[in-house]
């Protein structure tokens, strides 16, 4: 059973939706309990950075740290991955998990001589897909996936793939059963479908 | 890299799609979930579905023609048509849609862009907007007025100043329609195109006039748009979005392929 976290922020409909038609069972929570206890947590979140803190105000981010620390598979989507970050300067008063060192940032107006549009909104293509990634396994080598955000997480150690928009971000992040996409696999048809599948056969 | 989306429309009358020409003459053209899936098949990048009488008539938007189009969707979906209120944006949340797309209620009360986007993101809300240019102005482009109600009414405002606005009060994308090129396949109107996307940050889905892969590539490179929309010409298999999008990566647009 994967339990989706609701904190009210946007596409869980999609993702819930999703996981179903790949087979998986599913069920939509806010109950610290079941998150403590399930053996698989997606978290997924499109919008501001800020509605994560309801997941502190109803005591899952803490039921979350717990439920990674014994060894429960858990799967961030779009802001769900910034969380996983130490936080966001768009809401720096909101901690995020820490799971992965640095802060998740605005992209920048302009790069390289020229203005970048923001959002940065579109399909865009997956780079340096590491070969040890569960997640992202068996996908075709420059798969593009659906973007719509305007922060974004830095480069780290446990980036699982990479994205360039002014600058190269984390697409995907992974460390043992810690994982998180940037991009919206819901929406990302095939390679999408890809995607959660292989984290429903986790 | 960040691709061009070539994004297919379904305009919705009474549960069917329907087109017209310049707005008016309707025909039909088949059932919007199985042409969504058609679409979305052949490579389209995103779904647009508008229910173009909603506005004109006083009626909600098709709520089931929207959960049955987004049941087995995996592509972005957006919904646009009467939409009034935040309320009636969360319904068609709630029905499957990722974004909604307003017009006439926007230019009504433009606080809906603010309250819908506080609930559910920016990226949650596309402004559309329907274009005339001001054939008698001495700038017919930049005095290029908005109109209103499935293009029945002007609202003397200028394109480009509402564009703006509609960036600075929270909306994720802009949905650009030329109401004198659309459904003529004669070719996007890239000057007005590239005037609303050189004057907002927001990305710009250029509409109107699409007819072959030549005024695809004519409204990304010279256009400036980041998206075009296209409806008749998918209708009828003209021609597909994997066939357009082969033109377009000879032309040098960066696509989605394979798709």
């Amino acid at each position: 059973m994967i339990q989706v976290i609701d904190y009210k922020a946007g596409n869980l409909t999609s993702v819930v939706k999703t996981l179903r038609y790949l087979g998986a069972e599913t069920n939509v929570t806010q109950d610290p309990e079941l998150v403590r206890s399930a053996s698989k947590i997606v978290l997924p979140g499109v919008g501001h950075f800020q509605a994560t803190q309801l997941l502190a105000d109803l005591g899952i981010t803490d039921a979350v740290r717990e439920s990674i620390a014994r060894g429960a598979w858990f799967l961030g989507i779009c802001v769900g991955l910034q969380w996983l970050f130490e936080g966001s300067t768009e809401a720096p008063a909101t901690a995020g998990l820490g799971q992965f060192g640095g802060m998740c940032e605005r992209f920048p107006a302009m790069y390289d001589g020229a203005e970048l549009k923001s959002p940065h909104v579109g399909w865009n293509s997956l780079e340096n897909v590491r070969d040890d990634s569960r997640l992202l396994r068996g996908l075709p080598a420059g798969g593009f996936v659906y973007y719509t955000h305007s922060w974004r997480a830095p480069v780290v150690a446990s980036t699982a793939a990479e994205t360039h928009y002014g600058g190269s971000f984390t697409a995907a992040v992974e460390r043992d059963n810690v994982m998180g996409v940037q991009f919206h696999p819901e929406k990302s048809s095939a390679v999408g479908l890809h995607v959660l599948q292989n984290f429903v056969e986790l | 890299m960040l691709t061009k989306r070539i994004i297919a429309c379904l305009d919705v009358r009474g549960g069917r799609v329907v087109k017209g020409i310049q707005f008016v003459d309707i025909i039909d053209a088949g059932d919007p979930a199985e042409l969504a899936h058609r679409h979305a098949a052949a490579g389209a990048d995103e779904i647009v579905l508008l229910d173009i009488t909603a506005t004109h008539e006083g009626r909600g938007t098709l709520i089931d023609t929207v959960q049955r189009t987004a049941a087995t969707l995996f592509v972005p979906f957006t919904v646009g048509g009467g939409i009034r209120s935040a309320e009636d944006a969360a319904a068609v949340f709630d029905a499957g849609a990722d974004k909604v797309s307003i017009n006439s209620s926007a230019v009504a009360r433009p606080e809906l862009i603010g309250e819908i986007g506080s609930s559910f993101g920016a990226q949650a809300v596309i402004v559309a907007i329907d274009a005339r240019r001001a054939k008698d102005s001495a700038d017919p482009v930049g005095d290029a007025e908005v109109y209103v109600s499935g293009g029945r009414k002007p609202t003397g405002r200028r394109v480009v100043e509402w564009a703006i606005e509609a960036e600075q009060r929270g909306a994720g994308e802009i949905l650009l329609t030329s109401m004198d090129t659309d459904g003529m396949r004669n070719g996007f109107d890239c000057e007005l195109t590239a005037r609303v996307s050189e004057a907002v940050q927001i990305p710009v889905i250029a509409s109107g006039g699409a007819g072959t892969a030549a005024h695809f590539a004519e409204v990304f490179q010279r256009g400036k748009a980041d998206a075009a929309l296209a409806a008749s010409i998918f209708h009828f298999g003209v021609t597909d979005s994997r066939a357009l999008k082969d033109e377009l990566r000879r032309a040098g647009v960066p696509v989605r392929l394979p798709c």
